[in-house]
């Protein structure tokens, strides 16, 4: 009667759903990744082919002569014993002299703990800059820190960073107090009271205060190795911001003569390749000081490439003010905000979240033309290799564990540095997109 | 009715100067130009006493002397007793030859690496963005010396070349490469080459005019031409049949062992090799993100629209994706230029004789004219820098967006 029932009792009819079966192996898992992303055509089969045999190539060369590396010997000829004729590294020479690939060759080496305290404390410093969502009292050591650190690394009498710290605060404390008034009386005010201090101080610090100090005082000329990149790195960066962000503005001004100042500076200093502007400050730039100073190459390279990378933030933050809608402008100006109080509250707060990618570039730039300072003569990580360690008879001919050691610490930092900013990117993004 | 009372005619007071908008941008230039004659004046004091005192004075005479060093690497006639003039202008020629190759062959490794980036082939674009950020992540004068480090400590000296069975060949038996440099053979112009040179530009320009007229065929008729063999074609054949009419006037002179050297052929020394591998790589890493970026860019609803109008993969890429990927990636890379020819300056650490090697550094250390000789370098570099930005700006008109 009923079609179902006949239908359910023949044999070949299925009475029960079928389990879904698995993808066939061809096109699930691994397979079908490889299919997909690797041989999806000949022309990329042939490609993955030649890639792998690259990457083999490589390999096959670099990892014995990695793992079979020599961390303990004395010279280049006790390496070669120990190897034995075998295809090996000879790493020793970053052990033997790790202190002056770090430190430079003159700095006394009994005195090694300062400027490693100089760099952790360069982290507790920073860590507040960098994550915003640490407590802000931590900001007060960020502000002690240049002053400590100096006093850590060049030593010298304690008197010297105390009363730059002082000229600091009186600074501050008259910018506070004038600034209600106007922005221009109180910055202006500030650096006054400041140098009033330091000139009144200096005079009172003794002349031979530096010889009876506690802390051994250290001349530039002895800082070496990656500190002083590290150190040019830092304080370049650092002062040039500041300066970026005047001139940056000063080239948007609508008062002509301010304006093509900056043009001017900006467009020559990014013109010329920083190596002769480091050849102005080792030949050039004394003539220009007072004829009875003498001002120490370190104080005069920082100035040529804190003017460097400025002209080069500077144009950074053109871009961020250029990419502000018109609108912001004219909202804080019918706000009846002055341009002091506009440009601090409403445009560069957000001109420079726009240009945090760009100054992120110039900064890793900048870090990495530290090395260039090798050419006129000091010794910083390149110059260290290429001067003494290279030609002393120990380690001559051991250049790519050298080389290699070198391209690694500027590769951790530089990767490290551009991984944060795309970090802050994302934590300053608040566009709903 | 209103009433306009006539604003209160204005006397000046002083006080107007900072608070009267008007005046007070007057004032605020006038306090900048004070502080900036006073700096200049006040360098310019100490630079006039610290001269006084040194005894020296600001002179161009030293340009016109003999230099009185030797260049190892030059493209017109020098010697040692040539200008300081003369070698600088054998420096500028360096730098520019330098930044040239470089420039060219950054290019190339930067497009084929920036496309290959976005490619769905996986390993092919990790290894890409691998060198990437090798690449970007280290300073280009590190490069420059592990570079000359192969260069001088790895490849064969010439000695290598001697004997019945010797520890290194020339690739081809034309190509040397040793550690004093690389030798190439170097064309020899007969009798005749002039004809046989002649031909080749005029086929070069026969080749542009026959694209032209099939393109314009193609507008106005719709009829296609080919244009792959025909132009291959115009660009060979005469050119063959002339050399082997004319009983094949351009020869090669191949480089060959002579006492302890290499001798004929060209000679493109170690460090010129180096710093034009080394800034290739480098600026071709930087490249690389400037093409992904521009192509990145071009939203796929233009290569879609392309292909839902009937055109081939070949074609959407030349005529919609290319033309609108330029517009973004011409600019950075003409600044990619830039930062070629100022890095070519770090010439210097490895011994090629560029401008900043000759004028700003023997030229400089032997007759101590330091001002002069980096207000010259400067001036080169400035001159170099602010021309190609006028080219750029001149390009960045022509393709801006025509809106309305």
């Amino acid at each position: 009667m009923s079609d179902q029932n006949a239908a359910s009792s023949v044999a070949f009819v299925r009475t029960e759903q079928v389990p879904p079966a698995p993808p066939p192996f061809s096109t699930s898992g691994p397979v079908k990744w490889a299919r997909d992303n690797l041989f999806s055509t000949p022309f990329y089969t042939v490609l993955t082919i030649l890639a792998v045999y690259f990457i083999y190539v490589v390999l096959a060369n670099t990892l014995p002569w990695i793992l079979n590396g020599v961390w303990a010997a004395s010279s280049l000829a006790e390496c070669r014993e120990v190897l034995d004729g075998v295809s090996g590294g000879c790493f020793a020479v970053l052990t033997e002299r790790w202190n002056q690939l770090l430190f430079g060759f003159k700095y006394p080496s009994d005195l090694y703990w300062r400027p490693t305290l100089a760099f952790i404390l360069l982290f507790v410093a920073a860590a507040p800059v960098l994550f915003y969502k640490l407590p802000r009292q931590l900001l007060i050591i960020t502000g002690l820190f240049p002053f400590v650190a100096y006093y850590l690394i060049w030593g010298g009498t304690i008197w010297t960073p105390i009363l730059a710290l002082a000229g600091v605060m009186v600074g501050y404390l008259v910018y506070a107090r004038l600034v209600s008034g106007s922005f221009a009386a109180g910055f202006f005010g500030g650096i006054a009271a400041a140098f009033v201090v330091w000139i009144i101080g200096g005079m009172l610090i003794p002349q031979d205060a530096n010889e009876a100090a506690v802390m051994q005082a250290i001349p530039s000329r002895d800082l070496g190795g990656f500190m002083l990149n590290m150190m040019l790195g830092v304080t370049c960066v650092s002062l040039s911001l500041p300066l970026g962000i005047a001139l940056a503005l000063g080239r948007q001004s609508n008062m002509p003569l301010i304006k093509w100042i900056c043009v001017i500076f900006i467009e020559f200093i990014r013109g010329v390749p920083l190596i002769t502007l480091l050849f102005v400050a080792s030949v050039m730039l004394a003539y220009f000081f007072p004829p009875e100073t003498t001002t120490d190459l370190f104080l005069r390279v920082v100035i040529m490439i804190t003017m460097f990378s400025a002209a080069y933030i500077a144009e950074v933050i053109r871009g961020g003010l250029a990419a502000l809608p018109r609108g912001q402008y004219e909202a804080a100006d019918s706000l009846g905000l002055d341009y002091a109080q506009a440009m601090r509250l409403i445009i560069l707060p957000q001109a420079l979240k726009i240009s945090i990618p760009g100054i992120v570039n110039v900064a890793v730039g900048l870090f990495k033309d530290t090395t260039l300072v090798s050419v006129i003569s000091m010794f910083d990580l390149v110059g260290m290799i290429r001067g003494p360690i290279l030609a002393s008879t120990e380690w001559n001919g051991v250049y790519w564990e050298l080389l290699g050691f070198a391209a690694l610490l500027f590769f951790v930092v530089c990767y490290g540095i551009s991984q944060y900013s795309q970090w802050l990117e994302r934590q300053l993004a608040t566009d709903h997109r | 009715m209103t009433t306009m009372t006539d604003p209160p005619q204005a006397s000046f007071r002083l006080s107007m100067l900072i608070n009267d908008t008007r005046y007070r941008s007057y004032t605020f230039q006038f306090i900048a130009l004070m502080l900036l004659i006073v700096s200049f004046a006040y360098l310019g004091s100490n630079l006039a006493s610290n001269l006084a005192a040194a005894g020296l004075n600001i002179s161009y005479q030293f340009l016109g002397s003999p230099a009185g060093y030797d260049i190892n690497q030059t493209l017109i006639d020098y010697s040692s007793q040539s200008t300081n003039a003369n070698a600088a202008l054998v420096g500028i020629l360096n730098t520019l030859l330098v930044a040239f190759m470089a420039c060219v062959t950054a290019t190339i490794l930067g497009v084929i690496a920036g496309v290959l980036r976005l490619s769905n082939n996986w390993l092919v674009s990790k290894l890409m963005s691998f060198y990437v950020e090798i690449f970007r992540n280290i300073p280009v004068l590190i490069w420059i010396i592990i570079i000359f480090t192969i260069m001088i400590a790895v490849l064969p000296g010439p000695r290598a070349f001697r004997g019945d069975d010797p520890a290194a060949s020339m690739l081809f038996d034309a190509i040397a490469f040793t550690n004093r440099g690389v030798y190439i053979p170097a064309p020899v112009w007969g009798a005749g080459s002039m004809v046989v040179v002649t031909i080749f530009i005029l086929s070069v320009i026969g080749v542009f005019s026959y694209r032209r007229y099939a393109t314009k065929l193609l507008y106005d008729t719709g009829r296609l031409l080919p244009m792959g063999w025909p132009s291959f074609a115009i660009l060979i054949v005469p050119t063959l049949l002339s050399f082997f009419i004319m009983g094949m006037p351009i020869g090669l002179e191949y480089p060959a062992l002579k006492g302890f050297n290499f001798a004929g052929g060209i000679k493109i020394g170690g460090p010129l090799i180096a710093l034009w591998i080394a800034l290739s790589i480098y600026t071709g890493a930087f490249i690389a993100e400037n093409v992904r970026a521009g192509i990145q860019a071009i939203s796929k609803g233009q290569t879609e629209a392309a292909a839902s109008l009937g055109l081939r993969p070949g074609r959407i890429m030349n005529l919609v994706v290319l033309p609108q990927a330029l517009r973004v990636i011409i600019p950075p890379l003409i600044s990619q230029y830039l930062n070629i020819t100022k890095n070519s300056s770090l010439a210097i650490a490895v011994g090629y004789a560029d401008i900043t090697a000759t004028l700003g550094g023997i030229t400089l250390n032997q007759t101590g004219r330091a001002i002069e000789c980096v207000l010259l370098l400067m001036l080169f570099y400035l001159t170099i820098s602010l021309s190609i930005s006028a080219i750029m700006n001149v390009y960045n008109n022509s393709v801006k967006l025509k809106e309305r």
